[in-house]
Parts: C-alpha cells; sequence; structure tokens
C-alpha cells in the first residue's frame, strides 16, 4: 500500500518537475496566432480596420475583439484566407470600413509642396523623403498606397496614381471562352 | 554502333510542316532603316544604356551593359546614330511597350573594332566576363545569360554537356539550316563550352526528320580531336525540351525543383554554340541570328536577321499573302500571338509564324473537360493536367503548387489532345502569374512590415533618446550649481533654493540674450537715413504723446 502510494506520488513530481522545466525551456514568445493573422494581412498599415496598423489589427482578431472583413486592401481573398486559418465561415467585406481599390501609390505636385513635413510624419513606412522648407517626393518602391498623408497635407498636393500595368508586371488574364450569340431563327 | 536512348512519357506527333522552309538558301535580311533593340531581351535585370540619343554607334557596338548577376549586355546591330531609348512594342503578346535603344541606320553597315579572343589564356572568370559582356543568351527559346550557364559553380566541372539540335516544334527549322551550313562553327563553340564546363561526355540531340543536319555533324564532329557523339532521336514532339533530351540520351531525370546541373548536365542550343564561336573566335558580340519565316507566305524560308529588324520587313521579303489571320513568334505549340508586327526580332525569335484560316482554323469551341485523361497521357512532364486544369481554372493556386504546376514546361501536349478542346496551358499560364505576383506582394507586404516596424522602434528610440538628454541636462545643471560657491548654499541650501537659483540664472540669461539680439539694418546708416529715422521717432513719441492725453483727461475728472 505504502509503496504503491510512494510510486505515485514520484512520478507526480517526476512529471510535474518535466512539465515545469518545459514550460520555460519551450516558452513561445509573442503570441502565434496573432503572427499567423499578421503575416496574410496586406501590411498597408492604413488603419482603415480602425486599429493603428496591422499588427493591432492581427492581434485583436487573435484576442477575438474584432472581425475578419475590416481590411479593404487585403480584398475578399484576404477575408477568405482569415477564415481558412481561424476555421470560420468567410464573410462579405465590411462596408463601413471602406472598398478595396486598385493598388496606387501617392505622387507629390513637387511645384505645389512647400516642405512642411507633415506627410512624413503620417507616413507609416517612411516611404516619403525630405526636410522641413525642402521639396518632398514619395519613394515609389516604398509605398503601400495607405492615404495616410492625403488629409494632413494643408496645400492638397499629394494624389493617388493607380499602379499601370507594365512589362514586367503584366500578368495572363483567366482565359475567356468567348461566347457567339447564336442568331435566333425567325419563327415563321 | 548506336547509343542505348531512352523514352521520356507522354509526348504527340504533330504535322511537322518542316520541308517548306528549307528549300532555300540561308541568306541574310536586307538592312532596315530603323532598328528596335530592347533591353529586356533575356531572362534577368534589363540591361543598362551606355549610350545617349543623338550619339553615332557602330555596329557591334556595346549599347548597353549588363546589370547584376543574371542579365546580358546589349548591342547595336548595324552602325547608325541613336534616335531614341524609351518605351517601344515588343514582341509580347500583351502588346505592351518596354524600354528599347532605336537606331537609324546611316547604310554603312560599319563595324567597330574587334578581333578573336585567345580564350585558353585567359582565366575562366575573365573569359565568362567577356561573354556576358558579348550579350552572350541561350538561343533556343528561354534566353538565359550564357555566361551564367557556362559557370560550373562550385562542382567545378559538369560532366555531360549536351547540345540541343532537337528542333521538335513543328515549321521551326533555323536550328536545322545552322547545323545543315555551320557544323563547324557550332563544333568551335562546342569546344569552348567544353573547356569551360570541364565536360567529358559531349552529346549532340538531333531528331531524326534532320538526315542532312546529322550528316552534317558527324562529318564536322569526325574533324574533332575530342570525342563528340551525334545522336539521332526518334522525332516526337517536345523531344528537344530539354529535359525531355536529357531523359532520352541518359535516361536520367531532372528532379522537381532541380537544375539540370544538380545532376551534372548542361544542356545549350545549337544556335547559342554558334553565337559562342561568333563571340570568341571573330569578337563579333550576339547582333543576328536565323530566324524562320514560314506559315501563310510566298517563299518560307530561313535568314539571318539582325537583331531590331521589324517583323514586318521579314515578311514582306518572304512574300505576305492576303488571307493573314494572325502572327506567331515561335512555333504553333508554343508560340506566342504578336498583336503588332511592326516589333523588332530579339534574340528569342526563331521563328515568325504567319497564320491563315486554311493552315490554322480557329479552334473549335471548348466544352467542359470529361476527365478522360489524355491530357495526362500526353503530358511529358508527368503531370495531371486535368487536375492543374480544375485548380487554376477556381482560382485554388495552392493546390496547382501541390499538383507542381512549376514543372509544367508549357509545352501544350495537353492542349493538343484535349477531345474538348480547353485552352489548357492558358490556364497553366494565368495560374503561374498569379502566383508570381502573390509572392510580388507578399515580399512588397514584408518590406512594409520591416519598414513600419522599424518606424515606431525609431520613434520610441527618438522618444528615449530625448528625455535621456533632458534628464543629463538638468543634472549637468544641477550638479554645476552645486559646485559653484555661492554664498546661499551653505550646507544647508534647499532644493527649493537650487530650483530658484536655476530659473534665475535662466531669466538672465534670456534677457542677455534679448540685449544681444539689435535690429541689424540700423547699423552704418547714412546720415540722412539717421535723419529721418530721427524724424519718425519724433512724429511717434508725438501721437504717444497726443494720444496719452485725452486718456489723461478721461482720468482726471
Amino acid at each position: 500500500m505504502l509503496t504503491a502510494i510512494l510510486v505515485m506520488v514520484g512520478i507526480a513530481v517526476v512529471i510535474g518537475l518535466v512539465l515545469g522545466w518545459s514550460a520555460i525551456r519551450f516558452k513561445v514568445e509573442g503570441n502565434p496566432l496573432a503572427e499567423k493573422i499578421d503575416a496574410i494581412l496586406p501590411q498597408t498599415q492604413c488603419g482603415q480596420c480602425g486599429f493603428p496598423g496591422c499588427r493591432p489589427y492581427a492581434e485583436a482578431i487573435a484576442k477575438g475583439e474584432a472581425d475578419i472583413n475590416q481590411c479593404p486592401p487585403g480584398g475578399e481573398e484576404g477575408v477568405k484566407k482569415l477564415a481558412d486559418l481561424l476555421g470560420v465561415e468567410p464573410k462579405s467585406l465590411d462596408e463601413t470600413h471602406g472598398t478595396p481599390k486598385p493598388k496606387s501609390v501617392a505622387f507629390i505636385d513637387e511645384q505645389t509642396c512647400i516642405g512642411c513635413t507633415l506627410c512624413i510624419q503620417a507616413c507609416p513606412v517612411d516611404a516619403i523623403a525630405g526636410a522641413a522648407k525642402q521639396m518632398h517626393t514619395i519613394i515609389a518602391a516604398e509605398c503601400t498606397g495607405c492615404e495616410l498623408c492625403l488629409p494632413p497635407c494643408p496645400v492638397d498636393c499629394i494624389s493617388m496614381v493607380p499602379i499601370a500595368e507594365d512589362l514586367p508586371h503584366w500578368k495572363w488574364k483567366h482565359p475567356v471562352i468567348e461566347i457567339k450569340p447564336v442568331e435566333l431563327k425567325r419563327v415563321a | 554502333m548506336s547509343r542505348e536512348l531512352f523514352k521520356f512519357k507522354g509526348g504527340i506527333h504533330p504535322p511537322g510542316h518542316k520541308a517548306e522552309s528549307t528549300g532555300r538558301l540561308v541568306h541574310p535580311a536586307p538592312l532596315p532603316k530603323k532598328l528596335v533593340i530592347p533591353l529586356r531581351q533575356h531572362i534577368g535585370n534589363p540591361a543598362r544604356p551606355v549610350v545617349n540619343v543623338g550619339e553615332r554607334v557602330l555596329k557591334g557596338q556595346l549599347i548597353a551593359a549588363a546589370d547584376g548577376a543574371i542579365s546580358a549586355a546589349v548591342h547595336a546591330s548595324s552602325s547608325g546614330i541613336v534616335s531614341a531609348i524609351g518605351p517601344a512594342c515588343v514582341p509580347h503578346i500583351s502588346g505592351l511597350p518596354d524600354e528599347c535603344i532605336t537606331i537609324e541606320t546611316d547604310g554603312r553597315d560599319e563595324w567597330i573594332a574587334h578581333g578573336p579572343l585567345d580564350y585558353q589564356a585567359l582565366a575562366p572568370a575573365d573569359l565568362l566576363a567577356r561573354l556576358r559582356d558579348m550579350g552572350l543568351a541561350g538561343l533556343g527559346g528561354a534566353v538565359f545569360p550564357s555566361a551564367v550557364k557556362l559557370d560550373p559553380g562550385a562542382a567545378l566541372v559538369c560532366p555531360t554537356l549536351i547540345i540541343n539540335g532537337g528542333e521538335c516544334e513543328p515549321w521551326i527549322t533555323c536550328d536545322d539550316m545552322l547545323m545543315r551550313t555551320q557544323a563547324d562553327a557550332i563544333l568551335q563553340g562546342v569546344a569552348i563550352m567544353r573547356h569551360l564546363l570541364g565536360s567529358s561526355e559531349i552529346l549532340i540531340g538531333i531528331e531524326d526528320n534532320k538526315p542532312e543536319a546529322i550528316a552534317a555533324m558527324q562529318a564536322a564532329a569526325a574533324k574533332l580531336d575530342f570525342a563528340v557523339e551525334t545522336v539521332s532521336l526518334p522525332t516526337r514532339y517536345p523531344g528537344g525540351g530539354a529535359k525531355q533530351m536529357i531523359e532520352t540520351l541518359t535516361g536520367k531525370q531532372v528532379p522537381s525543383g532541380k537544375l539540370s546541373t544538380d545532376i551534372g548536365i548542361q544542356v545549350f542550343n545549337v544556335g547559342t554554340a554558334h553565337a559562342l564561336a561568333r563571340a570568341v573566335h571573330h569578337g563579333e558580340p550576339l547582333i543576328s541570328r536565323l530566324v524562320t519565316v514560314t506559315g501563310h507566305v510566298l517563299r518560307a524560308q530561313n535568314v539571318e536577321v539582325l537583331i531590331g529588324t521589324p517583323f514586318d520587313t521579314l515578311i514582306q521579303l518572304a512574300g505576305d499573302r492576303d488571307g493573314t489571320t494572325g502572327v506567331l513568334m515561335g512555333g504553333p505549340m508554343m508560340g506566342l500571338p504578336i498583336p503588332d508586327t511592326s516589333v523588332p526580332v530579339v534574340k528569342a525569335t526563331n521563328c515568325i509564324l504567319v497564320k491563315s484560316a486554311e493552315l490554322f482554323p480557329p479552334p473549335p469551341k471548348a466544352l467542359p473537360c470529361i476527365r478522360c485523361t489524355r491530357c495526362a497521357d500526353a503530358c511529358p512532364a508527368e503531370l495531371q493536367p486535368q487536375e492543374l486544369f480544375r485548380f487554376a481554372k477556381s482560382d485554388d493556386f495552392g493546390r496547382a503548387q501541390e499538383y507542381h504546376l512549376f514543372d509544367c514546361i508549357e509545352c501544350g501536349c495537353c492542349s493538343y489532345v484535349c477531345p474538348s478542346h480547353i485552352p489548357l496551358v492558358d490556364f497553366y499560364r494565368y495560374a503561374k502569374s498569379e502566383i508570381w505576383a502573390r509572392e510580388r506582394d507578399k515580399r512588397a507586404a514584408d518590406l512594409a512590415r520591416e519598414r513600419h516596424e522599424f518606424r515606431l522602434f525609431r520613434q520610441e528610440r527618438e522618444k528615449t533618446e530625448k528625455a535621456e538628454k533632458l534628464a543629463a541636462k538638468a543634472q549637468a545643471k544641477r550638479a554645476e550649481l552645486a559646485a559653484a560657491p555661492t554664498d546661499a548654499s551653505s550646507s544647508g541650501a534647499s532644493e527649493a533654493d537650487a530650483k530658484k537659483a536655476l530659473i534665475a540664472a535662466a531669466l538672465a540669461r534670456a534677457q542677455a540674450k534679448k540685449a544681444e539680439t539689435t535690429p541689424q539694418n540700423t547699423d552704418n546708416l547714412s546720415p540722412d537715413t539717421q535723419h529721418e529715422i530721427a524724424e519718425i521717432e519724433a512724429r511717434r513719441a508725438k501721437i504717444r504723446e497726443q494720444a496719452r492725453k485725452p486718456l489723461e483727461s478721461e482720468e482726471t475728472p
């Protein structure tokens, strides 16, 4: 009887030690689910979802505080991917957060720019080069098209230019099988 | 003794149509008035222009240098004046313009100074750099920069070298004609390849529908001082595909996602070998190539064409006919429809195939897939085309990749045998380009995430730095005051006194600064101006006096 109790206690202690040690040794830093959600989000950092960037939105989804359909740049495809990841039903985009737009980059009219640096402070990815009282310009390759630089500009010199299709970025279109209209035979 | 050959899976036997264009002698095409030379003719980075508009260039002069590791240079195909550097139409299915250098030719066709290279005396790295500057790229269709392929890399040697004279695609005969007429030059190129790759086994694979080419290559190979085996292959499309040729000749399969060099085999087209010989033994960069002009023309033929010559001059040379329904660059199986025939010949242009309704009737209406798997039987890449079609059609790109979409060589066998006439290859091309676009977006998103995180980090850092700086400054001030032997700061001086002293010091500083800043424009004035200022001041004083008086009068009662 005593032996059995001692054996059971011994096993419990050993297992407890192993579990305790592995809880420290294999501790996962950060939230792996938020990490995975963040990888799906388009990183536009536009804040249209109501959170200050993609990462906070990902964390809110992971905690169940935000819905998956609040990201217009991600589009329906992004919602579908999030739904697949989280094992929930995909839903259509929430229109109150905006609608998807064609990919664009900001463009500064350098004649009008007064060098106030307000757009530089607003840009979430530091994609605007310039200094106080110096002309500013967009680093097009870094611009995510978030439109956050538009409202602070006091002279409205920033516009969004849709990215035109060029040869290196040209895509094959989904093949369309042409349907020819059949002439209706006149009923005699 | 004939070599044991292996059989790759699938393949088809489309009508060859080779005899149409092999009956005429190869001759150079006339010099056009204008050459449009694209900067992106090869796989990799586009070349970087090194000439300016208005500059006179000579034939063979470097006009755009290779940019980056995977790139090839571009040269002027004839002498003339550079008239434009900018977007122009290029042979591409989209019809979109791309960066080109336009040369107005002067008709003199004047060569730049050039001479042979002693390739055996040069270090391999130097020789490869020279070849890169010669603009050499694979002429079989993929236009991969040859200098990269000729570098055996860490392995130091590539045991097997295969020269691809398969030319399995119907209608095209430029490699056939090149082998018939330039067999010796091709083998000179092979010798240079052997020198660079250190290959011990050299095989030339030619399909057996080209007996003249096989005979010419065998005769030329017999004269060499090293062993080159010319192998006659059974004609079966796509036997000229690099992977299919490797399997037919060696029985080895290139594993999915690997390169042929991983199994010790390198493959070059016969045209590339010829261009290499021209570059090394004559110092001539890649400025011309053989092009088959065939199909719905009066005189189907092979012409030696300068890179940059417009398609329509070649079609006119071959005799254009009424009833043309379109032009393909390449053959009927893998060729791309070219919407505008004013586009220039590029390094990749092996054939200009003019279509007509009789030769190429429009495909019948596509019907639903009945999953007969005839495409799977025909697929030389051993894929499941019917499944790939299903996934590509429904935008399920992840599953398509699981089914090895990227092993598809787009040979068109599946579309050829499909009883429902589904344009299967178009779906695979669509899926591939969508996957590439998504990868690009992913890279852009990763960059944006990194930059955003760095911005947050930077803002945080700036905040702490500012706070630290302020704290340090205050600390220093306090220490200074404590050290200064002021009468008030005897041992019992309180914190409040120190603060008061600090404020007093700051006030004194500010006042001193204010006193220091005097208007700059009152120095060195002429007596006249000084007099004027004195008058104005007097007037001001008077007005002030007058303004005070009524106020005082109001106050007094």
